[in-house]
């Protein structure tokens, strides 16, 4: 029987505060993201976007939300009610579980005691990020099969098959990177592009590869052809309304922002500051922590800004255009590239 | 092959290259679009607070029109009606009684004057008809309302204010148009 007193409680706490702010902030920045979303959307379009709500329309999110919740909740008859309503949740809490091994910050003193920003320094970290997206698509699979609609089957088993064929090609562009890294904890992977320079510098293919992975991953333009509303009729959360649909748009952009910042995290040096000696400033203290965690953030959102920038910008895929480009072309490009990268690094470390 | 103009230009059908079949400078050239656009000047008017100026010509909701010392006009003569195409207006003529001479501009004048804006097709035949200048489309449109008898315009609802008493409303209700005709011409 565990002892109940060699528990550290102060760590437990300490990690359940965590859970709770990264938690809350990325529901926040998804939240924003919808309205950055028809922001961008709109003065890409020489529009003005919304700005009725609040100055500047910033109060929309809320208002959208309010509205999703007062809407009418509408289970169809022939549909599996268990899977119906369990298709939206695992689809959130898929895309909740996987901030919990991105660092994103470095250590902050508080109470005299070092806290680490993040929630578990897991060494297989990037294994489990792995593991968590690809069971995200089981919302959209469960919500689609117990919908018995048609659309949404279809739209659903496209899903499945774009993010498996996907899956593979970013697997493979990653195993080029950790070759170099030689290690799958997130945290060390940062650390070393701190003591160095960023990854992308070294693999810009793999990380092109590596991106275009994570925008179908992600179900975004141009790869969303499982809510393709003009073939599909909305996709697999046709049947969805009031909250549950709301849940499902939601999902895609939490991983929108965990996406964003796994890849500042492999490629672009996670929370280093660039073009600053951080070891050198050491007397910051948490200061320079912060500054970390602002850093990312800044890295995150020039991320989450390409992939709406992409999305108004590029319409979307054919499903054969689709799986030519993922398994024709992403594939050997990210097979080469993991090759000449393997050969390089026993060239160099003969 | 002979064209029509010389604008023609043949479709490229060879099969695309690598680099064309990954699509990223395409997609680069696109983004490259779509960033100038973010930068653009906006088309959008921001419609309750600014209006676009209407075309000389718009023909928008029917008003009575007062003369110089606030004296209704109309004299309930009846031409717009036998004018009107969709037999939208009816009227009620009445003789002027003495005492008021401020408040009609004739002996004769319209007691009950009715449009019915379901009706009414907006074509501008009764003020073409209108030999005493006593009705007029304006620039405002026809507004929303929650039943079909709301839609019965009375007298009270097409009369213009009184420019003696309401100078300023009587501005607004004569629209952008009659105002500017007015500066040139005052009081014809």
């Amino acid at each position: 029987m565990i002892n109940l007193l060699t528990i550290d409680w102060i760590l437990l706490l300490e990690k359940l505060i965590l859970i709770a702010i990264i938690v809350s902030v990325s529901l926040v920045v998804a939240m924003y993201e919808t309205y950055a979303e028809r922001k961008i959307a709109a003065f890409m379009q020489d529009r003005r976007g919304p700005n009725r709500a609040g100055p500047f329309g910033i109060l929309q999110p809320l208002a959208d939300g309010v509205k999703l919740f007062f809407k009418e909740e509408i289970i169809p008859n022939s549909s599996n009610k268990v899977l119906f309503v369990l298709g939206p949740s695992l689809a959130m809490l898929t895309a909740m579980l996987t901030c919990a091994v991105v660092p994103w910050g470095g250590d902050i003193n508080l109470f005299g005691r070092t806290i680490s920003l993040q929630i578990a320094d897991v060494n297989i970290g990037i294994l489990y990020v792995f593991a968590v997206v690809s069971l995200g698509i089981y919302g959209v699979m469960i919500g689609g099969w117990s919908s018995n609609n048609k659309y949404s089957l279809l739209a659903a088993l496209r899903g499945a098959s774009q993010v498996i064929s996907y899956e593979l090609a970013m697997g493979i562009s990653l195993i080029a990177l950790l070759m170099m890294t030689g290690s799958l904890s997130l945290k060390t992977i940062v650390e070393q592009q701190m003591a160095s320079h960023w990854n992308v510098l070294y693999q810009p293919l793999a990380f092109l590869i590596f991106f275009v992975c994570a925008l179908a991953e992600c179900n975004r333009t141009p790869f969303d052809l499982s809510e393709a509303e003009s073939e599909l009729n909305m996709g697999y959360h046709q049947e969805y309304s009031s909250m549950k649909l709301g849940f499902y748009l939601f999902a895609e952009y939490v991983n929108m922002f965990i996406s964003s910042a796994v890849m500042a995290t492999l490629f672009f040096g996670g929370y280093d500051i660039p073009f600053f000696n951080e070891a050198a400033h050491a007397d910051w203290g948490n200061w320079l922590g912060l500054l970390g965690v602002a850093c990312f953030m800044i890295k995150i959102a020039i991320f989450i800004f390409v992939f709406i920038w992409i999305r108004w910008t590029v319409p979307r895929f054919r499903y054969d255009q689709l799986m030519n480009l993922g398994w024709k072309k992403l594939i050997p490009l990210a097979l080469a590239n993991m090759l000449i990268t393997g050969g390089v690094i026993l060239w160099l470390h003969k | 092959m002979i064209t029509l103009t010389n604008r023609a230009k043949p479709v490229n059908r060879k099969p695309m290259t690598f680099l064309e079949s990954i699509y990223l400078w395409n997609i680069f050239k696109g983004m490259m679009i779509t960033l100038r656009h973010f930068f653009k000047k906006k088309a959008t008017i921001q419609y309750p607070e600014q209006k676009r100026p209407f075309s000389p010509v718009f023909r928008g909701v029917q008003i009575l029109n007062r003369d110089e010392e606030g004296r209704e006009r109309c004299t309930a003569c009846g031409l717009c009606a036998l004018a009107c195409p969709a037999e939208a207006i009816t009227m009620e003529a009445a003789e002027r009684m003495p005492g008021e001479e401020d408040l009609y501009r004739e002996e004769k004048y319209a007691a009950k004057y009715e449009i019915n804006m379901l009706r009414c097709i907006f074509c501008g035949f009764c003020e073409e008809a209108c030999p005493k200048d006593a009705i007029y489309l304006t620039e405002t449109f026809a507004p929303a309302a929650y039943n079909r008898k709301n839609f019965i315009y009375n007298k009270q609802d097409l009369l213009i204010p009184d420019p003696k008493t309401q100078p300023e409303e009587f501005a607004k209700a004569r629209g952008l148009r009659e105002n500017q005709k007015a500066k040139k011409e005052p009081f014809k």
